[in-house]
């Protein structure tokens, strides 16, 4: 796929996208800390000290010990241990893996969802498009997480406290992607009536390509801009969600925590003093979904520079 | 307008069906009646004669018209944890909420505006940027964090000793910034003052009002970056628009511009997303109560959850549809009415 010229890496370099990326610290930032946290995430199995799902390496006499710099601390365990002795630096970097590959995974689905109805919606008009829309709009209005909620906890009551801890990971994937789907839904269809005015679908359909063909093959790569904006936002409110439904306990159980369920398992013994069960992973949380939202942020100023709204 | 109306009311009313046909898709679907009424020892023949009596092998559109019927009348059946009427529950619990979101949506109004205003009107002084950085990171903190960290911080109490003691400023310091465990943090308190029907209200005694900053500060701390960024936004574009350079033209001074001229186009769209978004709220309160353990609907809702009082799941979800679809008609209805612009039939988001 290079052209004659310029390679890929060579087009990457020339482009605005990469221009404005050097210029803007904040985005860098962001990049570099949001890289290592993946990273982090995803290497947790060699970075981690101790594997908190192992029950043979916890150590119940080791709980609520506080991180290094406090006393009674053990240099073991650097960010202090939990009220069940989980190492808490184990239990954050594969807390970080659940947190993302959920936020990941919904977005894939919502993406998937969203730009389905989209494209159907935005392509084909008249009642496809009045009934899809209507769908998402009523969806929106209810609010994602409250629709998320219920979902989770008609789910929770129908295969009982064990079954869905076991099947969490899926469920809570399904549950956001399903919840969040109209967001992306609304952005492909509001492109796809801007692409449909244009000439090169004209030529497609004198040309006798199927409206399959046209729709996925012509107008979906020249829409996939602001899918990309809005998607990266929508990454950081699945992992805000997440840990919304598993707080609630509609979500990752205590021995899979993810950042959320770890908060929450804080919680509880937040007034004994023990405050870094939760402060520490919330610390985490938020950073993690501030680099993400701030990304978003400069990428939509990047990619749509008519708008200015910050 | 009548048209506009007519068609408004009937929208609500497919989506009240929908909603009603999902809830009672749930109350069909999660548990057995029979189970919950009769023990193990009755036999076969008798639990389908009660079967039979409770219409339960009724063809489901026949199940589902008896089940609207009877919510039509006010009946969503008996809650299995409390044995009183699910509406009655909702009705104890909603003032709670309803105040805990009066409380937020007083301090988003009372912040946002101004905050907005005045980040539109001066983008470029450090002051506005700071604000507008400070939202970016309340948009990234999750409510019930908010939450926690208020808890930890007016109600525990922080201890600092970072600074010397033995020095006079080292224990200024140290007490300056230590905070006193004062704020309660849980409950609404005993001082309700009583207002009519289930309403019992924490807004006039000292005690009551207490109760209601920590939760009302997490609430209002999620939906308030959202109202600074898009009064912000809303408000730049405005000034950008004709009618404002030719009152500047004019010379009209800055502020009649900016407040009379400017602000009234601004508040438009803010009425509509603000309208939906303080229905938005609602799922909101479900954390925030669960943290303070503030005797709302969202809590009892979450506990219904984990006791599958099935009965009161379902009121639950038909009260909070109500609420979102009526608030919803409700700012629909008004922005028809504030804005001549809008084309009151067939109007498309």
């Amino acid at each position: 796929m290079t052209t004659a010229t310029l390679s890929r890496w060579d087009r990457f370099r020339e482009s605005f996208l990469w221009y404005s990326f050097k210029r803007d610290k904040v985005a860098i930032a962001s990049f570099v800390v949001l890289v290592l946290m993946v990273l982090a995430a995803i290497f947790a199995p060699l970075l981690a000290p101790t594997n908190p799902y192992d029950l043979a390496q916890i150590n119940i006499m080791n709980s609520e010990l506080p991180p290094v710099g406090m006393q009674g601390a053990d240099p073991a365990f650097p960010l202090g241990t939990d009220a069940q002795g989980r190492d808490m630096l184990s239990t954050i970097l594969y807390g970080t893996r659940v947190s993302l590959l959920i936020g990941f995974g919904a977005v894939v689905l919502q993406a998937a969802l969203g730009i389905l109805f989209g494209l159907l919606a935005g392509y084909l008009g008249g009642r496809v498009d009045s009934i899809l829309m209507r769908i998402a709009d009523v969806q929106l209005s209810f609010s994602t997480l409250m629709v998320a909620i219920i979902v989770g906890a008609v789910f929770k009551a129908s295969f009982g406290n064990l079954m869905f801890g076991e099947i969490a990971i899926y469920m809570l994937i399904f549950i956001i992607g399903v919840a969040e789907w109209p967001q992306i839904a609304r952005t492909v269809r509001a492109s796809v009536l801007a692409e449909k005015k244009k000439e090169y679908v004209d030529a497609a359909k004198v040309m006798g390509f199927r409206t399959n063909r046209i729709m996925f093959r012509h107008i979906l790569p020249n829409t996939l801009s602001p899918i990309f904006v809005i998607a990266t936002v929508q990454i950081a409110n699945a992992i805000i969600s997440e840990a919304a439904l598993s707080f609630l306990g509609l979500g990752m159980p205590e021995t899979q925590p993810s950042l959320g369920s770890l908060i929450k398992s804080g919680f509880d013994y937040i007034q004994s003093g023990s405050w870094w069960i939760t402060l520490i992973p919330g610390l985490v949380l938020v950073v993690l979904v501030l680099v993400i939202n701030l990304l978003g942020d400069w990428l939509r100023d990047v990619m749509n520079p008519r708008l200015y709204k910050g | 307008m009548l048209a506009f109306l007519v068609q408004r009311i009937s929208q609500a009313a497919l989506v009240m069906f929908v909603i009603s046909v999902i809830a009672f898709a749930i109350q069909d679907g999660l548990g057995d009646p029979l189970q919950e009424m009769v023990g193990m020892s009755v036999s076969q023949e008798e639990r389908e004669a009660l079967r039979e009596e409770l219409g339960l092998n009724d063809p489901m559109v026949v199940q589902y018209l008896r089940f609207a019927g009877k919510a039509i009348q006010g009946d969503l059946g008996k809650s299995y944890f409390y044995g009183k009427p699910t509406l009655t529950v909702i009705a104890e619990h909603l003032p709670a909420t309803l105040e805990l979101v009066i409380g937020a949506s007083l301090i988003i109004m009372f912040l946002s505006v101004p905050i907005g205003v005045y980040a539109a009107i001066r983008p470029q002084e450090w002051l506005a940027k700071f604000f507008m950085g400070v939202s970016t990171v309340g948009i990234s903190i999750p409510v019930f964090l908010t939450a926690i960290v208020l808890i930890q911080i007016y109600s525990i109490g922080v201890t600092v000793e970072w600074f010397p003691e033995d020095t006079g400023w080292g224990q200024w310091l140290n007490g300056a910034l230590s905070t006193e465990g004062g704020m309660p943090s849980y409950g609404r308190g005993e001082d309700l003052t009583y207002l009519f029907g289930t309403w019992n209200s924490g807004f006039f005694t000292e005690r009551g009002l207490m109760h209601l900053v920590l939760p009302c500060i997490s609430l209002a701390s999620i939906m308030l970056p959202l109202f600074i960024r898009l009064i912000r936004a809303e408000m730049m574009e405005v000034l950008q628009s004709d009618y404002i350079r030719y009152a500047r033209a004019k010379g009209l001074s800055a502020a009649r511009i900016n407040f009379l001229h400017a602000l009234k186009n601004t508040m438009l769209p803010v009425i509509t997303v603000g309208g939906v978004q303080i229905g938005i709220m609602v799922a909101y309160t479900i954390l925030t109560e669960t943290v303070f353990q503030w005797p709302g609907v969202g809590l009892m809702f979450l506990e219904a959850i984990t006791r599958s009082d099935i009965p009161l799941i379902v009121a639950y979800l038909m009260v909070v549809g109500l609420i979102f679809v009526v608030t919803n008609t409700l700012v629909d209805l008004i922005y028809g009415l504030v804005n001549p612009t809008v084309k009151l039939t067939g109007k498309k988001a």
